[in-house]
């Protein structure tokens, strides 16, 4: 009698876990769904009654301050944005598909979870230490270098994001490479090829898809990361004409302007529909890099 | 891949080598050095960024620096009302990502199918985790601010982390629990054990330790992490006893609370007479702390590994 009690309750216990095992398994698609939402909820009022599409992608205006005439123009923004990732990407794609391959195709053992390790240790210092050492030490270095007026530029957060980006270009192009069956390895190397040439005629082609979503999602880390363009870039909403000119990104916008507004202005609305536009750019990059994953797979599989 | 080493004749030996042979050696030698040369081009910032901040910060590093309030502007004392601040965003934050993120994990390695459904989660995870660190801010200024009514505070700020953090420890519990072999769920459910009691009692069991690898990384990514605070709950400076109760636990959780992150960002960028010293040693706390905690995760990752038993 007793026993079916407790059997009964256990049951009972056991469904209520399942339910929030279940929950949560779900959650992630709620929190997708809930960042769109009140993002998107936020940023309602301007995008119905204020909006200029035209304007807001092609204008290099970005005064939402003006008495005369408030502007919202993300042009410069966006061209600000892109002018960083694109040469932290420049900087960033050769030093980690090459360390990429080194790690993954000339070490082992020790050496190689060392390196792994270092990796690990510069991808977890803090998007703000980042910023912190563009402001306060790459500053100078870039003035005394190239005798620009201000050290906050383009290159300084060039030079900051390629670094951050560089730790997931190599994890990620590593795993790609892993995934290369060593029967191609074998087949390469009995046919007389060098270590270089089997590199590059064999390794390169097999993992294309897995090196491209790897740059892929160093793009997107870069797009992303906040503090450290804020701290490094400088401050000016222009459109850059040389990688010296100090520039604004989306993210920096966002962060240097949001505190200084209030809840249901303009400026305030304007900010959240900059931030549905990042997450647009971000999702995009985020899922091209998922499919062409995904595609590797099923080439393996066929 | 030693194996795979070209044979090397002994000079003069055997045989000569073929033009071809030579170059494509030469050719070897120098790919090998121009990748070692890329490799060892990262190891540079890292050692010199942590070199250079640990110099610059040491003449004011000292404990005395860490057990301080800030005073006078923030341009005299240390970092401790900071840095309690990060400690209490970091646990609340965990405490509410943790449960939710370790189930997830459980329901999509134990429970799912490979359907439309599964990888709609899977795809969301992907984008989850892509979302930039100040949409997520956004999200919680809208969300957890406003909607929610927290108003600015320790409770908002740690939530909006919890979501940010979300994603990662859902991916590090589904490895943690792939890795714990098929043929114990298969002879714990042969006994009539049913599916939440193998979970409860051996999947969990054997990847604990994995599990919890994933999450004290995040404890590092969440103490380095400023832009989803910024509006949410960190504040530029609050008051802090120096004594007592009020100097261990200084923030309820609906006030607004400070932060090492956020801390270092203004002292640097906003604040003016705050000398480099300081700014050096509030960076080195926070990077210290952030790589004693990535330090544990690597070791205990290490020792786990060395302990596998199957």
């Amino acid at each position: 009698m007793e026993n079916s009690v407790r059997r009964r309750v256990g049951l009972r216990a056991e469904s209520v876990m399942e339910l929030f095992v279940y929950l949560s398994g779900w959650s992630a698609i709620l929190f997708v769904f809930g960042i769109f939402f009140f993002i998107v909820r936020e940023g309602a009022p301007f995008l119905v009654h204020e909006l200029d599409l035209g304007e807001f992608f092609s204008s290099p205006n970005w005064r939402p301050d003006s008495e005369v005439r408030q502007q919202f123009g993300i042009y410069a923004l966006l061209a600000g944005t892109l002018s960083v990732t694109a040469l932290a990407m420049l900087l960033s794609v050769p030093l980690g598909l090459g360390a990429a391959i080194y790690i993954s195709e000339f070490c082992d053992g020790v050496t190689k979870e060392s390196l792994k390790i270092v990796l690990e240790l510069l991808a977890a210092i803090p998007s703000v230490v980042w910023g912190f050492i563009g402001y306060m030490v790459m500053n100078p270095i870039i003035i005394w270098a190239t005798g620009a007026p201000v050290g906050v530029n383009v290159l300084n957060g060039g030079i900051i994001l390629a670094l951050m980006s560089v730790p997931i270009i190599v994890s990620v192009g590593e795993d790609a490479l892993k995934a290369v069956p060593d029967s191609f390895r074998e087949a390469a190397v009995a046919l007389g090829a060098t270590r270089w040439q089997l590199i590059y005629r064999v390794l390169l082609p097999a993992a294309r898809n897995g090196l491209l979503a790897a740059v892929l999602l160093g793009v997107g880390r870069a797009i992303g990361e906040t503090m450290a363009v804020l701290m490094a870039t400088g401050h000016s909403v222009q459109i850059p004409s040389g990688i010296l000119d100090p520039v604004r990104t989306l993210t920096a916008t966002i962060a240097a302007e949001l505190g200084e507004t209030v809840e249901g202005e303009s400026h305030y609305q304007a900010l959240f529909v900059i931030g549905t536009v990042l997450m647009l750019i971000a999702m995009a990059v985020n899922i091209t890099a998922d499919l062409v994953v995904k595609g590797i797979r099923s080439e393996e599989r066929s | 891949m030693s194996s795979l080493r070209a044979p090397i004749a002994p000079p003069g030996g055997v045989f000569q080598f073929t033009e071809m042979a030579v170059r494509k050696r030469k050719t070897e030698g120098r790919v090998r050095a121009l990748l070692l040369a890329l490799t060892f081009s990262l190891l540079i910032p890292l050692v010199g960024i942590l070199g250079y901040i640990s110099w610059q910060a040491w003449p004011a590093l000292s404990l005395d620096f860490v057990f301080q309030n800030p005073r006078n502007y923030m341009r005299e004392g240390g970092v401790w009302a900071p840095l309690v601040g990060t400690f209490y965003l970091v646990f609340f934050s965990l405490l509410a990502a943790t449960p939710i993120g370790v189930l997830a994990g459980v329901y999509l390695n134990e429970y799912a199918r490979d359907n439309w459904a599964t990888r709609l989660i899977n795809l969301c995870v992907v984008n989850l985790a892509g979302v930039p660190s100040i949409v997520h801010a956004l999200f919680g200024v809208g969300a957890f601010v406003h909607f929610a009514g927290m108003g600015r505070s320790v409770l908002a700020a740690a939530f909006t982390l919890a979501v940010m953090t979300l994603p990662v420890i859902i991916t590090s519990t589904r490895e943690a629990l792939a890795a714990v072999p098929m043929s114990f769920r298969e002879a714990c459910w042969n006994m009539g054990a049913s599916r939440w009691q193998t979970i409860r009692t051996i999947v969990l069991p054997n990847s604990i330790s994995g599990i919890l690898t994933g999450i004290i990384l995040q404890v590092s990514r969440a103490a380095g992490e400023t832009a989803p605070i910024l509006f949410t709950g960190a504040v530029f400076y609050v008051k802090v006893a120096d004594q007592g109760f009020g100097y261990y636990f200084p923030y309820g959780l609906g006030d607004r609370c400070m932060a090492l992150s956020y801390h270092l960002f203004t002292i640097s960028t906003q604040v003016t007479g705050v000398t480099e010293a300081q700014q050096y040693a509030t960076a080195a706390v926070l990077i210290g702390l952030v790589l004693a905690v990535n330090a544990v995760s690597i070791s205990f990752r290490v020792y786990l590994r060395s302990k596998k038993k199957w």
